[in-house]
């Protein structure tokens, strides 16, 4: 049995959510010009939370768009098991758009390397940057997230999981080692 | 010489023997056979102990290639072919290249089988010039030169006047017509058995009917000339039927099976789809089929197992299936399918599958002195163990086209004695 | 934690026969947000940068050689073609050594279409790159099936229990026999149609719930999609029918005849038509053709398969992290 240690409990990842949304209004003046582009799985569902958050916050409906990335993932044939692709759907103009590209762990860095591919292949974003909950470090690029939940020092034996309501979870974050 | 043969087995259909006997053979032929011969120990003496002795195997369908496809075959490597599987007679088919249909070219094959051959050759002389189907050979020409039969085999002779005067005009030289019943329009393109299997892997089909009316319209010719009339690889159980029932009126009518058709189905091309070693015609049919072809070998109703032993090159077989050629090889498999499938699994006596392999092939093409183990008759011994198992992995023929490669199978030949001389005996005696 | 997802694991495809109904699902999934892209002005993504993908042409084609091209490009991988005229085929070099040339020179997937049936299956035997049917004698045409499939899930939200008919020439049609096997594992009720001389022997025996209907009006009653396969003239040189003209009095589609079907019945063909003679031009153009929508998801399921295979055929040079 593998030891599972919760790392962010219910009320905290509310808390959490509630200051990203902050951050995000406070660093955007223009939130007309803002788009947020969540990364599937878990990123689609704290995209559209975050996005619900702002509205209330602000009563602006920011455009929502979902991303992707199995097609621009640098592993394809070397690797078995790659999850089964899912719909890219950006229905706006992201042209000279904020883009915010929303996730929930960053590690590598590849997920958002190939996010951030696939966007310049749909537009020129005037600019892009990354909303992770969690980031574990251990990054491989050049990538830096500008709004972080929570960071933890983490080892490449462990592997974080966020669970969602919207999946099956109660919204914790757990870690555990493989 | 003498060589002599002791403790085994001796099976003689034709004489009703099965029993420990030694047999003594002096001058290429049979000269004692008792319950105990004694020789000096500086004679050949064959241990033959739990082994059966029966007379030498004769295979009255086979293609020696010669002239013409010696890359395939030769006489020379199709007799050791032949030796390896217990066979001492093998029956050439004329569809050489140029083919056997005149006097010169029986005259090849014989000079060519005596200097080359290790076991005896019988040519087989085409019915028609130039297997055209069109024109009658000189039989008796061919006749004279030695051939046992006449067949076009490969090719059916459409022409329904010319089967006709084919079979009322070798009655005279007491020639046998072999024939391979196909309607050619109705196979016209095919591959293999026209059913279920075809129809999965889309390749064109060879109905059943197109064999089955020919074996009634031979049969309704046999009746009308009065001609001998032998019909090769029957594949369907509606030609068994029909030949079952045209003997049951009386008719002299004769017939072979293959040990491909008895043991194989088109089932086994699904599961391995495209492989040209079931590539074969008459195709393999269902089973269905197989079964009826089983009982008719129980009750008699074929009178000879024959291999078709048809020999390709690895290049000519490695193809797209529409493309090989048609045929397996099968004189080494002959003997041991038949143990395997008809002894062991269907619990056929030994004697009646010998009959089947030696005697009746001797009797129906009236070759003198051989077909069993009579005094004064030719030392054409085969010795074979019937317990023994073998994988079948190489063979003697120049080509290895088989579907039983890989296959564990009962029937090990352990000797092969032609006319005296001991042209085969088993690396582990 | 994850569900579990279907894995595709083949290296070839060879067949629709020898799918799962999972692996045919996951494939018609798959292909769906590759035709997202085709309404981007860059319909590429790299996921195969790199590959190459060579086509392998025994007869001519030119829609699916082009749909293959095009998948293959919009993957980022690297096409050659191999046009027979051209090629040392008409040097008499066989399919086998032709194929390890090619495999020599590190093809990742050879697409072949041949006028014989199993000649992909021969391939498979004898190269290690993957084979991808691209049509081969009667017997299947995989991908023409799974984008009929896709067309008709696309359109009807489903496929289970929809009345499918076939119309044609059966006996000699790949595109029959991938769309039976992929119709059936998805549960539609098939009905084949054409004249009895153009259906299979024992077609039955494989499928035994599968209908047949000699009278074109008769199946069509109550069909939810009509799928008229081409018409080859050559036919009636081998007596399977008198005439084309009375061919296409007895099975060609048209107005009055689509009567019989529901009123949102689908009607697909694998093109090239012959207008006027199995369909006429006002029902290849009209409101219930999908035609040319067959053609667009051509090249999604296709880039489906070159994806899923190439992970299925993935060899790991080390461990990556997740």
């Amino acid at each position: 049995m593998k030891k599972v240690k919760i790392i962010i409990n219910k009320t905290e990842l509310d808390k959490i959510l509630n200051r990203l949304t902050k951050l995000i209004v406070k660093k955007y003046k223009d939130l007309n010009n803002l788009a947020i582009v969540g990364i599937h799985t878990n990123g689609v569902y704290l995209a559209q939370r975050i996005v619900e958050k702002i509205k209330q916050l602000t009563n602006k409906k920011i455009k929502l768009g979902y991303i992707d990335i199995t097609f621009y993932r640098d592993d394809i044939g070397y690797r078995k098991n790659i999850q089964q692709p899912k719909d890219t759907q950006i229905d706006f103009n992201i042209d000279n758009k904020d883009i915010l590209l929303i996730d929930d762990v960053l590690f590598t860095g590849r997920t958002v390397r190939a996010a951030m591919e696939q966007l310049l292949e749909i537009g020129r974003p005037k600019t892009i940057s990354v909303l992770v909950l969690i980031d574990r470090g251990l990054r491989e690029l050049p990538i830096y997230a500008e709004f972080v939940g929570k960071k933890i020092a983490t080892t490449h034996k462990q592997q974080i999981e966020l669970l969602l309501k919207e999946t099956g979870g109660d919204d914790t974050v757990v870690i555990y080692t493989k | 010489m003498k060589i002599l043969i002791k403790n085994g087995i001796v099976l003689d259909p034709e004489q009703d023997i099965e029993k420990k006997l030694d047999i003594l053979i002096e001058n290429g032929k049979i000269t004692k056979i008792a319950e105990k011969i004694n020789l000096k120990p500086n004679n050949l003496i064959i241990n033959a102990k739990s082994y059966i002795v029966s007379p030498g195997l004769i295979d009255i369908h086979t293609h020696l290639r010669e002239p013409g496809n010696e890359e395939e075959e030769t006489i020379a490597s199709g007799t050791i072919a032949a030796a390896a599987g217990g066979i001492t007679s093998v029956f050439c088919m004329p569809n050489t290249q140029p083919p056997i249909d005149d006097q010169t070219s029986v005259e090849f094959v014989m000079l060519k089988a005596k200097s080359e051959g290790v076991v005896n050759v019988f040519p087989v002389g085409a019915i028609t010039k130039n297997r055209q189907g069109e024109e009658l050979t000189e039989i008796g020409e061919l006749k004279k030169a030695g051939v046992v039969a006449i067949s076009d085999d490969g090719e059916p002779i459409s022409n329904s006047k010319i089967m006709r005067r084919a079979l009322e005009y070798a009655r005279m030289f007491d020639l046998t017509v072999i024939s391979h019943c196909e309607d050619k329009l109705l196979t016209k393109g095919g591959v293999i058995n026209e059913g279920r299997v075809s129809t999965l892997l889309g390749l064109r089909g060879m109905p059943k009917e197109a064999e089955e009316i020919m074996v009634m319209r031979d049969i309704i010719l046999a009746s009308l000339t009065l001609g001998k009339l032998h019909i090769t690889h029957v594949s369907t159980k509606n030609s068994i039927n029909f030949i079952r029932h045209a003997k049951q009126n009386g008719l002299q009518i004769t017939c072979d099976v293959t040990p491909h058709h008895f043991t194989l189905s088109e089932d086994e091309i699904e599961k391995q789809p495209y492989n040209t070693n079931l590539k074969m015609n008459p195709p393999l049919r269902t089973h269905e089929d197989v079964k009826a072809l089983i009982e008719a070998i129980k009750d008699d109703t074929v009178d000879c197992i024959a291999s078709d032993h048809a020999p390709h090159t690895v290049e000519e077989k490695n193809k797209e299936f529409d493309l090989a050629p048609f045929g397996i090889i099968g004189l080494e498999t002959l003997l041991p399918l038949s143990i395997t499938y008809l002894y062991h699994k269907e619990k056929l006596p030994l004697k009646n599958i010998i009959k089947k392999l030696a005697t009746n092939p001797a009797r129906i093409f009236k070759l003198k002195d051989k077909g069993s183990l009579k005094i004064g008759y030719d030392a054409d011994i085969t010795i074979f163990d019937p317990y023994k198992e073998f994988v079948v992995k190489s063979f003697s023929s120049k080509s290895s086209n088989s579907p039983f490669i890989g296959w564990k199978l009962k029937g090990k030949v352990k000797y092969t004695i032609c006319k005296g001389n001991i042209v085969f005996k088993d690396k582990n005696n | 934690m994850l569900r579990q997802e279907h894995k595709f694991i083949h290296k070839h495809l060879l067949e629709l026969q020898s799918l799962s109904k999972e692996d045919i699902e996951l494939i018609l999934e798959t292909a769906r947000p590759f035709k997202t892209l085709f309404t981007r002005s860059i319909k590429k993504v790299p996921t195969l940068r790199g590959r190459t993908v060579v086509l392998l042409f025994y007869e001519p084609s030119t829609r699916t050689r082009t749909s293959f091209e095009l998948a293959a490009k919009r993957l980022s991988a690297d096409t050659v073609n191999i046009a027979v005229q051209t090629s040392s085929v008409q040097k008499g070099e066989s399919l086998i050594d032709t194929a390890k040339t090619l495999e020599s020179m590190k093809a990742d997937f050879i697409v072949i279409r041949h006028f014989y049936s199993g000649a992909p299956y021969l391939l498979s035997q004898y190269v290690s790159s993957s084979i991808i049917n691209a049509g081969d004698g009667f017997h299947e045409h995989p991908t023409q099936g799974l984008l009929d499939i896709f067309t008709i899930k696309e359109k009807k939200g489903k496929v289970k229990d929809l009345k499918v008919v076939i119309v044609g020439d059966i006996l000699h049609s790949r595109v029959a026999r991938s769309n039976l096997w992929g119709l059936t594992k998805l549960g539609a009720k098939v009905v084949l149609c054409g004249p009895p001389t153009l259906i299979p022997l024992d077609i039955d025996k494989i499928f035994p719930q599968v209908e047949i209907e000699y009278n074109l009006d008769k199946a069509i009653k109550n069909a939810d999609v009509i799928n008229i396969l081409r018409v080859q003239f050559e036919r009636q040189l081998e007596h399977l029918f008198p005439s084309v003209r009375e061919y296409s009095l007895l099975y060609g589609m048209n107005k009055d005849r689509l009567k019989h079907a529901k009123n949102d019945v689908l009607i697909l063909h694998p093109g090239p038509m012959n207008r006027g003679i199995e369909i006429t031009t006002d029902i290849a153009d009209g409101l219930h053709s999908v035609i040319n929508e067959q053609v667009t998801n051509g090249i999604a399921v296709r880039m489906a398969i070159l994806y899923l295979l190439s992970i299925a055929n993935s060899k790991p040079k080390k461990e990556l992290p997740k």
